[in-house]
């Protein structure tokens, strides 16, 4: 099936990647080849065949509820992007993260 | 420095050397260092260094051997793959996205290696979150083959890769998602080992596609990833997936001999695509092989050519959702310039990641949005089964299948970098491996002439199945044995950055 720039503007934006017209012409033509390769698998007759969705077939263990971890806020908010906007602060105040607001 | 000898020793020699107290492993670190400072400008292994860390170590080493509480892996100088956290250690999986992180706990890879007293000497460049197959699309830059600076060692462990063949240190850790332990052990000529999915943990190493991504060793020889494995593998109930095995020791069958051992030859893996340098170099092993005693089936993996359409569906699917967590809100990149969230979200993502990982994150975007599931995820997930039934069929003929672990030598940097087809087909020996979940090694095999240059390595694959690690290293090691591929190391020329 073929991709339209529009597809590739489309998906952009469900993966929340800003995309300029320059780069989605290239992405096109990129992913077009891949979705190419991809078609192969529609030559297969795949009826009744049970999907592997893993490398083992595993029942997901169950642990006690019981406090494993402890609480690493001030190690991980270290790590904290640049505010930006002008500020070069950590985007963090009060042991939260700061967003752009969200709600008016 | 005297230590040329010294840096291809074995892990069995070093841990011999240090327990006899000939050398201090603050004198074989330092000497590791040594040849990183010297070589390290031109390769582009290591992306991050910390002296002082790493010494450390080293000393904490020396103090346990002198207790005399020393294990085998105590006071060895190990490389790290930088898509392991390390507690205080940059940690960027070869991304501007993570750039700047530094890792506020430990991997249970370097865990283990911490509690068997090993030292980690540094973090080793990749294919930017190892989407790869020859270490270019490292927001760090690329990394020199050893063997010949103008060509790629393969990816995405290229760094790894790199450090293992041009001796910058003991032996190294990897992760193979596709290939990305075995293509560059072929392309480099040292033994790497993916383990069977869920026998090392993954917790702490950062996800690409979490039910296929499995750490394992990168070695000078089958031993050594015997004795990396017996740190390495293990029960860690952090990771969902993990394993609960007893403990092996991967050592133990190292010594058993090969008379009556099954080979099985699958059609599919000497096919058009090939090379002939290549697949000569593969005749060879396994002339040598029938030479130990082991005899030789024909059998077939029909789906074999459909594993790259799969992967490049379940693997970006995969992906696409692992890497949504980087949105530059709490780590990781966020653009200096933005409105509002959705516009910080996507300014963030496409500076942070580079042109490879978007473009997966954008097949796996598409192939998982609504109307194309059934048709790309769930289909791909079908074949995958037949893929995986392929070997449970051969596996009833054989007790090991071989073939190459890459369809060439190293290729020239920049020849394969705008055409992600071509690049893709770099791991069409490895990936069903992962698929099924199997184990799977390349050995060094021999080298194949190239047109314009030195004649280069060629790995041997051996896959073995579920949980046989052990037999696959004594397969490896008995070849070794008898041949001498594993211990040759590159003459490195003093060539600048």
């Amino acid at each position: 099936m073929a991709l339209s720039i529009e597809d590739i503007k489309k998906v952009a934006h469900l993966a929340r990647i800003e995309i300029n017209e320059n780069d989605a012409n290239a992405t096109l033509n990129k992913l077009s080849g891949i979705l190419a390769l991809i078609e192969q698998m529609q030559a297969v007759d795949t009826s009744g065949i049970v999907p592997m969705s893993h490398a083992q077939d595993l029942s997901q263990r169950l642990r006690d509820d019981v406090v494993s971890k402890t609480n690493l806020r001030d190690e991980f908010q270290k790590n904290a992007p640049i505010l930006g906007n002008g500020s070069q602060e950590l985007a963090v105040a009060g042991g939260l993260y700061l967003v752009p607001k969200v709600i008016e | 420095m005297a230590n040329n000898e010294l840096s291809n020793g074995s892990l069995k020699g070093y841990a011999q050397l240090l327990q006899s107290k000939q050398i201090s492993s603050l004198e074989l670190t330092q000497a590791f260092l040594q040849r990183i400072k010297q070589y390290n400008p031109c390769i582009n292994a290591y992306i991050a260094l910390d002296e002082d860390k790493t010494l450390a170590q080293a000393r904490a080493a020396d103090a346990r051997i002198a207790a005399g509480s020393a294990a085998p892996l105590t006071g060895i100088p190990i490389a790290q793959k930088d898509i392991f956290c390390a507690e205080g250690w940059p940690t960027t999986c070869g991304s501007k996205m993570l750039a700047n992180f530094v890792a506020p706990y430990d991997a249970h890879v370097i865990s283990q290696f911490n509690a068997a007293g090993a030292v980690n000497l540094g973090k080793t460049n990749m294919d930017e979150f190892a989407m790869g197959s020859s270490n270019e699309t490292s927001y760090f830059g690329g990394v020199k083959n050893p063997w010949s600076y103008d060509r790629v060692p393969g990816g995405s462990s290229g760094g790894s890769a790199a450090a293992v063949a041009a001796r910058l240190c003991a032996a190294a850790t990897g992760t193979d998602t596709g290939g990305s332990i075995r293509q560059p052990a072929s392309l480099c000529g040292f033994t790497g080992l993916k383990p069977t999915y869920g026998v090392v943990s993954r917790f702490g190493m950062i996800a690409f596609a979490s039910s296929l991504d499995q750490a394992g060793p990168m070695a000078k020889s089958a031993e050594d990833c015997a004795l990396m494995m017996n740190v390495m593998a293990g029960f860690d109930e952090r990771d969902s997936t993990s394993l609960d095995r007893a403990k092996e020791d991967y050592c133990r069958d190292l010594a058993k001999p090969l008379a009556g051992l099954k080979i099985g030859l699958p059609k599919e893996f000497f096919a058009e695509g090939l090379s002939a340098e290549v697949g000569q170099v593969i005749e060879n092993a396994i002339a040598e092989y029938k030479k130990l005693g082991a005899e030789i089936v024909n059998i077939s993996l029909p789906n074999t050519g459909l594993s790259i359409p799969v992967y490049y569906v379940l693997a970006p699917a995969e992906a696409s959702s692992n890497l949504s967590r980087y949105d530059g809100v709490r780590y990781g990149h966020r653009a200096a310039e933005y409105t509002d969230l959705m516009d910080m979200y996507c300014k963030s993502r496409a500076e942070g990641f580079g042109a490879e990982v978007k473009r997966r994150i954008l097949i796996g975007t598409y192939v998982l949005s609504a109307g194309y599931y059934d048709a790309y995820y769930l289909k791909a997930q079908q074949i995958r089964r037949l893929i995986a039934q392929d070997f449970v069929e051969a596996f009833k003929q054989c007790d090991v299948i071989m073939g190459p672990a890459a369809p060439s030598t190293a290729f020239k940097a920049g020849e394969k970098v705008d055409d992600p087809v071509a690049m893709y087909l770099q791991d069409i020996y490895t990936i069903s491996t992962n698929l099924a979940g199997l184990p799977g090694m390349s050995v060094p095999a021999g080298f194949a002439p190239s047109q314009d240059g030195p004649a280069l390595p060629v790995g041997l694959q051996i896959i073995g199945n579920y949980f046989d690690e052990a037999r696959m290293l004594n397969v490896a090691h008995q070849y070794q044995q008898v041949t001498d591929w594993h211990t040759l190391a590159p003459n490195l020329p003093e060539g600048k950055a």
